[in-house]
This record gives structure tokens, sequence and C-alpha cells, in this order.
């Protein structure tokens, strides 16, 4: 069987609209307080390119061709964990002051505890 | 079945798994609910088309077999190495400087893209005319997207700190992109078969890389910092889109799937940014931005009346309702933790306090929604401009923290001024204004602030984190004599 893939002027132009047109309706309706994380989120998903980087290394057949094959993996690694360690870091932060019955309960759960000794 | 075709099932698979996971992974990002859990949706469709890439050594041209053992090790070093500096920095770096963080991030995308594109044209790989110029555009913009998001890192670092404007500079600059275009169309031409030509193509390649990275910087340096969040944002499409490209180059639909969605939503979120400021695109990328006449400071009546931080603490601490207006000057001064020390002391004495966010305050449009979230201020009582602008005229008391532009009246009534136009959060229309500034400079944009001069506003100098230490004591000084 043959799984390998062809990608021809007319599919490609459907790919990259479908695509767009994905990336435009998703990131559609979000709050402005989003902007940052998910500036930063997209920048991580660019990142697949990696992957394309990796393809042109392991087909380099030149030392020019190795050289700057590794610069795209090592570019293309750099900006998916990067981006992902970034992304991660400032989405931890989200929390709203609902979320604060967690410390309440938290509180409750000592005092029963105190109770019971 | 052979080896070669279970590989390129395992790697159709996962790629495809891949493109989907970011799409859900993007689409959970865009709720703060479900955001943190969007970003590990992402990363494990990351994860698995790395590791599903290195089964590409059962898929290798005929050339490149004799050279697959050095290239895999080459592969693994630089997985390695990229990945771990980049997360180690990534973890590492300080709150306040996660803008440039992204810019660099974004710049080795684009660098990566280009590399690529590199290797396609030195390999001369490309199959036909359409995959060369595919190969070339994406070049192009990812050359242009590594170095003006290296200048971008440098504006907001400020190891470049004024804009770089000469006269004709715009000339130049389309005379350079067209020279590049230029390169570009006789690489394409040369591969046609040209019986001579006027350089080998090695040279030609190098020749267009070079402008290519020339006119990023070019690009980049008349622009302000203060408009640096829409460049970054630009360059994020961009090497989304460049990214894309080369996808079809290489025939890795998760690559296309991938950069166009990112290209997309890149462009929508800097015409987002770009609205947040009424201005448009082409307006930051080719107006000299503050460059403009600058205003004269006679034009503007009253004076600048300071006041001890003390007092202010104290006025507050009385009063009703606060709308805090906090800027990159309170992220500059690490004063976000003390400022929530300050509004909880509030709180707790009756005062409502709410926060109101500029859509460019800070350095990246939501910054400073981060950097509150990071001292731990619940979002819900963090209000954009359209939800709270009408606020401020039953409100006490406005208290301005390292903002300055975004709260200038001057953007509502001056048309002479550069930012006239801009929406901006009407501190000005609070009973009391009390604005928290290092000195008596002007903002990022340069241009003077009718606000700090009105009669209803008072100025605290100091630095950030120390005047709210100052009004955090004079508040708790209260506390004490009450009790006793």
């Amino acid at each position: 069987m043959d799984f390998s893939i062809h990608i021809t002027g007319f599919v490609a132009l459907y790919i990259f609209m479908l695509a767009a047109f994905a990336g435009w309706v998703i990131i559609g309706h979000v709050p402005a307080i989003l902007h940052t994380p998910l500036m930063s989120g997209s920048n991580f998903v660019h990142g697949i390119v990696v992957v394309g980087g990796m393809y042109a290394l392991l087909n380099s057949s030149t030392m020019q061709e190795q050289v700057i094959g590794f610069f795209a993996v090592l570019l293309g690694a750099g900006n998916a964990a990067g981006g992902y360690a970034v992304t991660g870091r400032m989405l931890a932060m989200f929390q709203t002051s609902g979320q604060k019955t967690h410390h309440a309960k938290d509180r409750h759960a000592k005092a029963r505890h105190l109770k019971a000794t | 079945m052979t080896m070669t075709s279970i590989a390129q099932l395992i790697i159709g698979v996962t790629d495809l798994a891949a493109a989907l996971l970011f799409m859900y992974g993007l689409k959970r990002m865009s709720s703060p609910v479900t955001a943190p859990s969007g970003i590990f949706v992402a990363g494990v469709g990351m994860l698995v088309a790395v590791l599903a890439s290195f089964f590409y050594v059962f898929d290798v041209g005929a050339t490149a077999k004799p050279h697959l053992m050095v290239n895999v090790g080459l592969g693994v070093v630089a997985l390695i190495v990229g990945g771990g500096v980049a997360w180690w920095a990534g973890k590492k770096v300080a709150m306040t400087a996660m803008p440039q963080m992204v810019a660099i991030y974004n710049g080795m995308g684009g660098g990566a893209a280009g590399a690529i594109a590199a290797v396609e044209l030195f390999g001369g790989k490309a199959p036909g005319t359409t995959q060369l110029v595919v190969t070339l555009l994406g070049a192009l913009i990812g050359a242009i997207s590594l170095s003006g998001s290296l200048i971008a890192w440098a504006k907001l670092q400020g190891v470049i700190k004024k804009p770089l404007r000469i006269r004709g500079q715009q000339y130049f600059n389309i005379f350079v992109l067209l020279g590049t275009l230029a390169v570009a169309g006789y690489l394409v031409y040369v591969a046609q078969g040209a019986s001579s030509q006027l350089l080998p193509t090695p040279q030609l390649i190098y020749l267009f890389f070079g402008c290519a990275l020339i006119y990023g910087i070019l690009m980049t340096l008349p622009i302000g910092g203060a408009d640096m969040p829409v460049v970054i944002s630009i360059y994020n499409a961009a090497t989304g889109l460049a990214v894309g490209l080369e996808g079809f180059v290489l025939g890795n639909p998760a690559l296309m799937i991938a950069g166009m969605v990112v290209g997309a939503a890149g462009t929508l979120l800097t015409l987002l940014m770009a609205k947040a400021m009424n201005r448009s695109v082409m307006n930051v990328l080719f107006t000299n931005f503050g460059g403009a006449p600058k205003h004269k400071a006679g034009h503007i009546k009253g004076s600048m009346k300071p006041t001890a931080a003390a007092d202010a603490g104290i006025f507050m601490r009385y009063a009703k309702s606060v709308i805090v207006v906090p800027g990159y000057g309170l992220a500059a001064a690490q004063g976000q933790q003390k400022l929530y020390e300050f509004v909880k002391l509030l709180q707790a004495a009756g005062v409502s306090v709410k926060f109101a966010i500029h859509p460019v305050a800070g350095r990246m449009p939501g910054q400073m929604d981060v950097l509150l979230a990071e001292a731990g201020v619940p979002y819900d009582l963090i209000f954009q401009l359209d939800d709270i602008n009408d606020e401020f005229k039953t409100t006490d008391v406005a208290l301005v923290i390292g903002a300055n532009d975004v709260v200038n009246p001057a953007a509502r009534t001056d048309k002479s001024s550069p930012i006239f136009g801009m929406p901006i959060l009407n501190a000005d229309q609070a009973k009391r204004v009390y604005v928290v500034k290092r000195g008596q400079g002007k903002g990022y944009a340069d241009i003077v602030n009718a606000l700090f001069y009105a009669d209803n506003c008072n100025m605290v100098y100091g630095d950030a984190a120390a005047v709210l230490t100052m009004m955090i004591e004079a508040v708790r000084g209260l506390g004490t004599k009450a009790a006793a």
C-alpha cells in the first residue's frame, strides 16, 4: 500500500483556504484578556516547523544542507519548546475569585480537622 | 507492507492527529476557563508529531542514505539543544520580559522556515516552477520575520532605544524589497534553464536571503517601541504563513494547516490590536508615529501638582470607589504584588475596587491582564475599556500607575495630537485622579499628557513599588490607630 502524500496545486489551495477560515473562526470571539497568551499560543503552534526541519535534515546529502538543516531543527525546536514554556506559564495564572472557594474549603477542612483532634 | 509504507502510515496518522489537536487546543485557549488545558492539548500534538518525524529515516532519498546516521545524530542534538535552551529560558524569564521572549521564539520559527527553504533551494529539490515560487515566497516571509522579530526584541529589551528614521527611508525600503523580489524572479528564470546567468545559483541564493534579512531589519527600525505589540503580532502571522508555504513544498499537510491557522488567527489578532489603537495596520507600519510635530507644553493650562504617597493612600482608604489603571510602569517596577496587597487593604475597608485595562496597556495586548493574574488578582475584577469607561464619571478616585498615553485626554480633544482618535480610558472624569509616575518625563509615545495638569489630578512621584509600599504603610497605620 502507498501512504505517501502528494499535494498538488488546487488541493493545496483548498487546504489553505479551509485552514485560514478555521483559524479566523477559532480566534473570532476571544476576550482581550487572552490576547497575549493566545499570540504566544499560536506562536507555539507554528513551532511544528521543527517537523519540516527534521525532514529537510534527514534528507540532506551535502555538508551545506546538513548545516542549514541542523539550524532549521535547532530554531524550530526552540520555537516549539520556548513557546510552550512561556504560554503555559501565562495561562497557569488565570483564576477567578470563584476559585477562591478552594481556599475556603481548605479552611473548613482544617477547622474540621482541628475539631476532630 | 514495506518499512517505507509503514513509516508513511505512522507519520500520516500522527500528523493528522497533530493538526486536529492544534486546532482544538487553540479553540480551548480562546476562553479563560479552558485556556490552561488548551496549551496542553496542543503540546501533546507537538510531541507526537516530533517523535513521529524520526520515521522519516525509512523514507529518505537515495543520495541521503549514506549520511543517515550523521543526520539522525545531528537531529537529536539540535532537538535537545534548541528545545532545552529555549525551554530553560522560557521558564526562567521574568513575566515582564514575556513580549520580547515571544518575539525571539517567533523569529526562531521564521528562521527555521527560511532554513528549510534554503535546504530545498541549495539542493535544487523543487520539482516544478510552482514549488520553486512557493519555496522562495516562504523563504522571503520567513527571513523577514526572523530579522524583524530580532529588531522587535532589541527594541523591547531596550538595546535599541530610539526609532531610526531617515528621509526617504520608505522609498529605500521599497527599493530593497523590489530588489529581493527581482533576485527571486531571476532565480525562477534561471531554473527554467537559462543558457548564461549573471551569478552562479548559490551566490544568487545568498544574495536573495541577504536582501530579505536586510529588508526585515529596515522595515522594523523606524517603527516606535509603542507599536511593537502590533509588529510582533504581524510577524507571528507571517511566520505562520511561511511555515504553511514550506509545508506545501515538503508535502506535509500538518505544517500547511498549522501554519495557515496561525497565519489567519495572527492576522485577526493584529487587526484587533490595531483597532484597539484606532489605527490601521498600514498606518502602524508605514507612518512615522511619534515623529509628528511635538506638542508644545505651553498649550496646556494648569500645573503638575505633586502630593505625598501616604496622603493619596489615606484618601483612597476613605473613598467609596476606586478604579486602578495599571500600565507598563507598574510592570517595570515589579509592583503588581504590592498593588494587589494595597487593593486588598482597600477592599477590607469597604472600598469598591476595579481594574481598568486599556487594550494596548503594557508592551503587548493583554500583558497587564497576565501580570495582574500573576499577582493573584481574580480576573473578574479586571475590566476592559468598553466595559468600564462609563464608570469613571461616578467613581471617586482613579489611580493611574505607570500608565500615560492610554489616559491622555488629548486623544479625545486635540486634533493635532498624534494619538488623536485613539480610544482612551476616561480616568480624567473621575472626581480625583492620582498618577503614580517615576518622573516628569513623557510616555512611550513621547507626548505631553494634559491629564497631569488637570485640576482634579495629583502626581505621586516615585517608583511604583516604593510608592505602593508607602501607601500600604499609611493605610495600615490608620488601622492600628483606630484599634487603639
